[in-house]
């Protein structure tokens, strides 16, 4: 009775695999990337421009030189900071949205603290100003436990709540109060002096060394999830809460950790990029890197060899969303297109872990009147 | 502060107040049925976009709301096919909505920047605004909010005292008996979800040709999410969605209440307020989390695999 499991969709049959595909759970993004590639040929050509060479411009262009691939690095740092953050939420189930506004306050914060210590000079400056940061990211997703815990609040839209507030915040200390007063009035900050600036990798190129940042999160990280308890106990805490409320996890300090390890890592992408690239606080300090390590963090399965190379290709769409505005005079905003048609594709494609399509003829239904039929013949 | 300047405020407040109201009766109809649909921002952004194009394109407004309405169902589909056929995680196809309509609208509108259109002008409707004082706040308003008023008397109604109301309830409630009793349950929460996204559309359409007629990057500014947060304050009881978008419409403009009184502040802070009224409105509603949990349709965010 195979059928009782089945369902039917447009002549395919849909199977319930016996148990969940490790094999697709691996092959699911890259035919979601495959899909996305597709889809996205089909939007260049809608726009008049041929396929083949608009995918080039957009995934390759940006990688012909050591100056695309140290870009490459400059923005995957950010990304694999705030998903690295986020694995251990999602992984226990808790849904915390709130990167991106965590990802601000960090720069916040910091950039306060570099222009504070503008006139003092020595290494530990640029301590105090990165340390702040992802203290001030930390803070705020502070209060995000907080509310989950003390007040039962539901955490996607407390942390949504709270990166709207953060943004707002960010608009006015840039307007306000931190307004450069020799900045000709434009929304921006002083530029930080130089000892708040993060070193850089390679003379003339802006990589710097956030990326030995993402890397020791990488490692920190994946060595919490794999090879400890509070590791152990987030993965029991999302797969099954009734299971760890038995086994005796204290839940809310899970809740807890998980939120201001995901601040703190947020709070230093933060803080990283503005005294990184941007050198000063200004209105448009994010690119939606708080946003887009969500998507990372599926992409990547959520382990951290996978997210690595989601945060890769996310960066990628980054790059390629201003090499098509540079070169085809196509909107950037095609990034957050194909960042979105990515994440639905993968959503799509990971049904495929649990059924499996069936090729089979459609039955010819025989009716009661061909069997009449039949019998007076 | 003066009788004029009390009109405009509330005048105003049932301006910002419609298109919350909207969002929220249609994310009602949704989690009734036991979908959670966290994909309304992006819903409301493509229904701004769209709707805005197209009166553009057409000059004709209502064009543009009928586009609108037609793109937000068309987005609710896309969700419905992920999440109701393809049985997946409800929370994370609502973010990839979300996500996805914010990429989406923002590349289809990026030529549409800096346009502006003459927006629907309030029909005074007769006699009744010619009403002191009321015929003002209530009844010279533009077509728009008048039809929030009228779906919000028809989701009431749904769900006060018809059967479909009754429907849609059993299938959130328990989709299984729901099941075996004949209704058709995937029916059921296309339709629901399939009138969420109309909502949105329309939410969406009233921003970008009601509200401030012009289409900008992310113009709903969160009003998806605030809207979601209102029914769960509402205890997914209509009369209280009504009640609780026309609050947070009044706190959005909380900016002209203290000019009025007299008060300068920048505009920035102000903008904060409607989100952490909503952080606010959370933590009141988590002193009464068990009523909360029992007004919860019981099978909210969880899919339906059928026996056949």
């Amino acid at each position: 009775m195979s059928s009782q499991r089945s369902k039917h969709l447009f002549g395919v049959r849909l199977e319930k695999r016996a148990s969940d595909s490790r094999w697709m759970a691996y092959c699911s993004p890259l035919l979601a990337i495959l899909l996305t590639l597709l889809c996205g040929a089909g939007i260049f050509a809608s726009l008049g421009h041929a396929p083949g060479a608009a995918l080039y411009t957009f995934f390759l262009q940006p990688l012909e030189d050591f100056y695309g691939w140290t870009e490459l690095g400059l923005k995957a740092s950010p990304l694999l900071l705030c998903a690295m953050g986020l694995v251990l939420c999602f992984k226990a189930k808790i849904w915390n949205i709130g990167a991106e506004g965590q990802f601000i306050i960090g720069a916040l914060g910091g950039g306060y603290m570099a222009l504070q210590l503008d006139s003092m000079e020595g290494p530990w400056v640029l301590f105090a100003v990165v340390a702040f940061g992802a203290l001030c990211g930390m803070l705020w997703a502070a209060l995000a436990a907080l509310l989950k815990t003390r007040f039962a609040c539901n955490e996607i839209l407390t942390t949504i709540m709270l990166n709207y507030i953060a943004l707002n915040w960010l608009y006015y200390s840039v307007y306000g109060p931190l307004k450069d007063p020799a900045g000709y009035n434009f929304p921006e900050s002083a530029l930080f002096s130089d000892s708040s600036l993060l070193p850089l990798l390679f003379d003339g190129y802006r990589l710097n060394i956030s990326l030995y940042f993402a890397l020791l999160a990488l490692a920190c990280v994946w060595t919490l999830m794999s090879r400890t308890l509070f590791g152990f106990q987030i993965a029991v805490l999302g797969e099954d809460a009734s299971a760890a409320r038995y086994a005796g996890f204290k839940q809310n300090r899970l809740v807890w950790l998980a939120l201001l390890v995901c601040g703190a890592l947020a709070g230093l992408a933060g803080i990283s990029e503005v005294t990184g690239p941007v050198g000063q606080l200004n209105a448009n300090i994010s690119l939606g890197y708080g946003y887009a390590a969500i998507i990372v963090v599926f992409l990547g399965r959520m382990h951290p060899v996978g997210i690595l190379f989601a945060s890769v290709l996310l960066a990628l769409t980054f790059m390629g969303g201003e090499m098509v505005q540079m070169e085809l005079t196509l909107p950037k905003s095609l990034t957050g297109l194909f960042q979105g048609m990515l994440l639905f594709f993968l959503l799509a494609c990971d049904f495929l872990i649990g059924y499996q399509l069936q090729w089979s003829r459609p039955n010819r239904k025989i009716s009661t009147v061909d069997i009449a039929q039949k019998a007076q013949e | 502060m003066d009788a004029d300047l009390i009109i405009n405020i509330l005048y105003a407040t049932l301006r910002t107040g419609t298109p919350l109201l909207l969002i929220a009766l249609g994310e009602l109809v949704c989690e009734k049925s036991g979908v959670l649909n966290l994909g309304q921002e992006g819903m409301v952004l493509m229904g701004a976009v769209t709707g805005f194009m197209a009166a553009v394109v057409s000059g004709s407004l209502f064009t543009g709301v009928l586009v609108a309405v037609l793109c937000g169902i068309g987005m609710a589909l896309l969700f419905g096919f992920l999440a109701i056929t393809l049985v997946s995680n409800q929370v994370a196809t609502g973010l990839a909505l979300t996500i996805f309509g914010g990429g989406l609208s923002a590349f289809l509108g990026s030529s549409y920047v800096g346009i502006g259109i003459e927006g629907f002008t309030p029909w005074e409707l007769p006699l009744l605004s010619e009403v002191p004082v009321l015929g003002k706040i209530f009844f010279s308003h533009d077509p728009l909010v008048y039809v929030s008023w009228i779906l919000f008397i028809a989701v009431y109604w749904c769900f006060r005292s018809s059967r479909a109301g009754l429907i849609i309830r059993a299938v959130g409630e328990n989709p299984e008996a729901a099941n075996a009793l004949g209704m058709r349950v995937f029916l059921v929460r296309y339709a629901a979800v399939a009138f969420g996204g109309a909502m949105a559309g329309l939410a969406g359409a009233y921003l970008s040709l009601a509200y401030t007629p012009l289409w900008t990057e992310g113009m709903s500014a969160g009003r998806g999410w605030i809207a979601l947060a209102l029914v769960v304050f509402a205890s997914w009881r209509p009369e209280r969605v009504l009640l609780g978008a026309y609050l947070f419409g009044a706190a959005s403009i909380l900016h002209l209440v203290l000019q009025g009184l007299g008060f300068e502040a920048s505009p920035n802070l102000l903008a904060m307020l409607p989100y952490v009224a909503t952080i606010l409105v959370l933590m009141l509603i988590a002193n009464d989390a068990i009523k909360a949990r029992l007004n919860t349709p019981f099978a909210l965010g969880k899919p339906f695999r059928p026996q056949l």
